[in-house]
């Protein structure tokens, strides 16, 4: 029994790791504050001019002109706010624009778009799941794909991260007619690996499940028409909802889920993370409807980002890092660090030589890893690439991370 | 039938392997207070033991394990 009543003891570990962290001295690598932001790729922070190598922002859309004027437009015309519900007063000609916009790009019957990324994921899982049914998972998924799972009543079982063989003996010990759910992510944003969801999708289809797969971190640069690794490996038309956000390639927030079911609509009425939360704001929707159309036409601008992953992960590669990856397999360069305090220590050096990257650490990360997670964008240029490798040699030196 | 010595010695024979603090294991031994396992940690262990019976041990039914003899008793159930 615990004495005090504080209901706050229980966080007491985690604060003691993050007072010895901060007492060697290191910055606090989970308060940085952007000051200025001056384009997708850099930004002032503590007053220095910063190359930012970790935001997600991977086909650089924040500052597309034909972008910011869509916000501007509609900011002018609709307001800053819908202040209701999509299925009360808050879809506006906008929501519903968005909407077709995403069925163009997946060329999809339905689309319906949550206010997150994390409320599409909570608000579908835990809807379309239900008490008897079945959700077989990735064990290393996203917290909101665990969250949406412990919202629902479904029986919860994960098998290990991307073993098919695990997915396929799970999927045989599962009752015949039992309603089933795979769950899987095209890209895993921890270590930048893709899936297998060319063996994946076909072998929950041969034992009667239905496929939810979660591009977040892959949608606008894999595949040929940036529909993610489901469209890349040829998987694309045996998925039956794919899930996805604007706050990464989009470049603004919002998540969304497409699907070709006959009764997708239904889920606009029981889905409480669609009906119980406020609608994005009209800035947000015409934005992103702005962006999701440019990023359809972007062939260009995709064979840029993967010519500046592959050069990162060979140049890393070559200076001795350790990556989560042995071949670059998306826009996610992971960089595995001994342990925490090493971590952010580095983290501490690649800032003071003017790059962002993110510190992620556990339990966001698999078996216990402290990460250098860097993320590159489609307008990073060839050169800042090359001076992102000559600050990482230099802070990997004076920390000791390489020789 | 299953025996519940032999479902007993195959589970501490998996825990060893997870037991990475060495901490002496018997049937009231927590999982969480007293090996220490954080929550991936049971979740790669739990697969181990699924594979071990032929077994599914849903994420809900592990949240009503809490000590080693617990899961002796559930598997033993399952495996039946």
């Amino acid at each position: 029994m615990n004495g005090s009543g504080d209901l706050f003891d229980k966080f007491d570990e985690l604060i003691a790791v993050r007072d010895n962290l901060l007492a060697t001295g290191v910055t606090d690598p989970f308060s940085l504050v952007m000051e200025k932001v001056i384009s997708p790729t850099v930004a002032i922070c503590n007053g220095r001019e910063t190359i930012l190598l970790g935001t997600y922002n991977y086909m650089g859309m924040t500052f597309d002109p034909d972008v910011i004027a869509a916000g501007k437009k509609a900011l002018e015309e609709f307001g800053s706010g819908t202040t209701g519900s999509r299925v009360l007063n808050g879809t506006y000609a906008g929501h519903k624009d968005v909407e077709e916009a995403l069925k163009e790009f997946f060329d999809m019957k339905g689309a319906m778009v949550f206010s997150t990324g994390y409320l599409a994921n909570t608000g579908i899982i835990s809807t379309i799941a239900g008490k008897d049914d079945y959700i077989i998972l990735d064990m290393d998924s996203h917290a909101s794909i665990y969250d949406g799972c412990a919202m629902g009543n479904a029986n919860v079982v994960p098998f290990r991260h991307n073993d098919v063989e695990a997915l396929e003996k799970r999927l045989k010990r599962l009752p015949e007619d039992a309603g089933k759910l795979v769950i899987l992510e095209g890209v895993y944003s921890m270590l930048g690996d893709v899936a297998p969801l060319d063996k994946m999708v076909p072998l929950a289809k041969k034992y009667g499940a239905m496929v939810l797969v979660d591009e977040a971190h892959s949608m606008g640069f894999i595949g040929e028409h940036g529909r993610g690794v489901c469209e890349a490996q040829g998987v694309i038309d045996d998925v039956d909802f794919i899930i996805g956000t604007f706050s990464k390639s989009v470049g603004t927030v919002g998540g969304y889920c497409v699907s070709n079911h006959p009764k997708f609509e239904i889920l606009r009425l029981v889905s409480r993370g669609y009906v119980f939360t406020a609608s994005l704001p009209p800035s947000v929707v015409a934005t992103a409807a702005t962006s999701v159309r440019k990023i359809m036409h972007a062939k260009d601008k995709r064979a840029h980002l993967w010519e500046n992953s592959r050069t990162l992960h060979k140049g890393l590669t070559d200076l001795g890092f350790e990556l989560g990856t042995k071949e670059p397999q998306s826009a996610i360069i992971s960089v595995i660090m001994p342990d925490l305090e090493k971590g952010a220590m580095m983290w501490e050096a690649l800032l003071k030589e003017g790059l962002y990257v993110n510190l992620a650490r556990p339990p966001a990360t698999p078996a216990g890893m402290t990460l250098l997670r860097c993320s590159l964008c489609a307008e990073h240029s060839s050169a800042q690439v090359q001076e992102i490798l000559g600050m990482f040699e230099r802070a990997g030196r004076a920390t000791g991370c390489i020789d | 039938m299953t025996d519940r010595d032999d479902v007993k010695a195959r589970i501490f024979n998996l825990i060893d392997q997870f037991n990475k603090k060495g901490v002496d294991v018997s049937e009231d031994t927590r999982f969480a207070q007293d090996l220490e396992w954080d929550s991936l940690t049971v979740l790669d262990f739990v697969a181990e033991v699924e594979d071990e019976f032929d077994i599914l041990i849903t994420m809900n039914q592990q949240a009503e394990i809490e000590k080693v003899g617990q899961l002796v008793d559930a598997v033993k159930d399952l495996a039946e």
